[in-house]
């Protein structure tokens, strides 16, 4: 089964989901083209083991980001029965425009696949799982960190195509991020903390301890329902991000289900928390019952001597 | 001008979600809401009437519960109310619920709409961006914040580098993230009104649509793998312990 890819980039480059997505193509079988809208990562792309062609798109259309214009552009670079892109903001919104316009159904999110084509994805936030049966053409995002990354090692010949799409947007101002802190969508290590903390202001001590380990520092809802210093950027659960890091740190958070639906998926957490009842420590893999008046301190002493 | 906001009812955020037979079980949910993100693109699409005129329409596709939804919608201000009502509207791929929402939108003579990022029973994100190829309209993904500008629109969304407020005309599409507006709540007169608004009810034939069938079947649903029970230790002394089984047993620090 021939495989379209679309590789996965920010305004900053290409992301590591782009060869997981190579290496989910792998699992089907058969040829994997990749195509670059912008022609962003396409010498990197082209180094991913198993790719067979990568695909330069290029034009006017990619300036500015649009879905639909994007997807129009990618379209007629678009072979095979399947479709795969990532589950990032920009790869569903794409692979939403690009399946309409094609006609053919998209999965969003996928966490499993498997020829036939057999396709899991989580539903109600985590609540659920989902396992579908696709007959015919498709698109499907996968989400970042399920699927083994392909190695590199990959030369794989690069071609360069201009397309041109109408975009109907126009970009009038540009707000950079108020702060510099990494997106905890973004990020390995997370930090988290709750209305356990207090006040806000408490927040920079989860700042020092992130600051250490190259975490982001991510909030519950009632965290950021609370108080207006903390932003919903920050929010993880069901009406926030879904963040899968390799370690979640909850602090002060006791858990409500809207939370650990958004990370409970992470490889390993650990909670903080003075009360031995709270949900969080349900899931977590490490809990440990304290303040984090008495545990903050320690973990930034022992993080110190690593 | 027609404002047209597309809502879906969903199982409440809090609401346990219970899987039996192979099939999640809907008659166990204990409480069905309007869906958190369509709920600040009804917000915006309120706002936006009340500084520069239009109506209110709200659609919706699903089945007979739904229409509480609508009612909910209009008790907060929504002009016009349209159910497509359908059974099992999770079973219909993205092509059919998208053709079916593009076709009630025409029906409405809706040219802005206004939905969620995604819906969060499914939280697929597909409808905004697709409804807006049906149509041939630009979408805008990610917003927080929409007002008139001269004869188009400014909205708000996320970039990856922070925000940016982009300028989009008519036909558009703006896909809600969490809103930067406080949503309104309904007052008794509103609620008292919106139980004598008249829902339109229709069926995708009645929009012109032939369904066809689903190309994607649901195999089943299961719970979600269970995790092994954690490692639970008393007090602050235990850090030092935990962070040396983060670096020796789980390798992640």
């Amino acid at each position: 089964m021939d495989v379209t890819v679309i590789a996965d980039s920010t305004d900053d480059g290409l992301t590591p989901v782009t060869a997981q997505l190579v290496g989910a193509a792998a699992l089907i079988g058969g040829n994997t083209t990749v195509l670059c809208p912008g022609g962003v990562g396409a010498s990197e792309s082209a180094s991913i083991s198993g790719v067979s062609k990568v695909i330069s798109v290029e034009g006017d259309c990619f300036g500015t980001y649009e879905g639909g214009a994007w997807a129009t552009a990618l379209d007629s670079q678009t072979t095979g029965v399947l479709v795969l892109a990532a589950a990032s903001p920009r790869g569903r919104d794409i692979a939403a425009s690009l399946a309409a316009l094609r006609k053919i159904p998209i999965i969003q999110d996928a966490t499993g696949l498997e020829a036939g084509l057999v396709v899991s994805r989580p539903i109600y936030s985590g609540k659920a799982m989902e396992t579908l049966n696709v007959d015919g053409p498709c698109v499907i995002t996968l989400r970042a960190n399920a699927f083994d990354a392909a190695p590199s090692g990959g030369s794989a010949d690069v071609s360069t195509v201009n397309q041109s799409a109408d975009v109907g947007l126009a970009v009038k101002e540009a707000i950079a991020k108020a702060s510099e802190r990494l997106d905890v969508a973004e990020a390995d290590i997370i930090i988290s903390g709750g209305r356990g903390m207090g006040e806000p202001s408490n927040f920079s001590h989860l700042n020092e301890v992130a600051d250490m380990i190259g975490a982001a520092v991510g909030a519950s809802r009632a965290a950021v329902d609370t108080w207006e210093e903390i932003p919903h950027s920050m929010q993880v659960g069901q009406t926030g991000k879904t963040v899968t890091p390799s370690l979640y740190i909850a602090v002060g958070i006791s858990g409500a289900i809207q939370h650990l639906a958004g990370m409970k998926t992470s490889k390993y957490i650990v909670a903080i928390n003075k009360d031995p009842d709270a949900p969080i420590f349900g899931v977590a893999d490490y809990g440990i019952v304290a303040t984090w008046e008495d545990a903050l301190p320690a973990l930034k002493s022992e993080l110190a001597k690593l | 001008m027609a404002i047209g906001v597309l809502l879906k009812q969903v199982p409440d955020t809090t609401a346990k979600i219970g899987v039996s037979g192979g099939r999640v079980d809907e008659s166990a949910v204990s409480k069905w809401s309007m869906s958190p993100y369509d709920e600040y693109a009804l917000e915006s699409a309120l706002r936006l009437k009340e500084g520069g005129g239009g109506d209110v329409v709200a659609i919706t596709c699903g089945p007979l519960r739904s229409a509480k939804m609508l009612t909910d919608a209009a008790a907060v201000g929504a002009d016009s109310l349209m159910h497509v009502q359908i059974d099992g509207e999770n079973s219909l791929d993205s092509t059919q619920i998208q053709s079916v929402l593009a076709a009630a939108l025409a029906k409405a003579g809706c040219d802005v709409v206004f939905c969620g990022k995604q819906a969060a029973d499914t939280n697929g994100g597909s409808t905004g961006p697709g409804v807006a190829m049906l149509m041939g309209a630009s979408c805008v993904s990610h917003v927080s914040e929409v007002t008139a500008d001269g004869g188009g629109y400014l909205a708000l969304r996320a970039s990856s580098g922070g925000d940016e407020r982009v300028h989009v005309s008519a036909p558009c599409v703006f896909a809600f993230d969490k809103g930067s507006e406080e949503l309104r709540r309904p007052n008794v007169r509103g609620i008292m009104m919106a139980k004598k608004k008249v829902i339109e009810t229709v069926s995708p034939e009645d929009l012109g649509i032939s369904m066809g069938e689903s190309r994607v079947s649901v195999v089943s649903h299961s719970p979600p793998p269970e995790k092994p029970p954690g490692q639970k230790f008393e007090g602050a002394d235990s850090v030092a312990t935990v962070v040396s089984k983060l670096r020796d047993e789980a390798n992640v620090i």
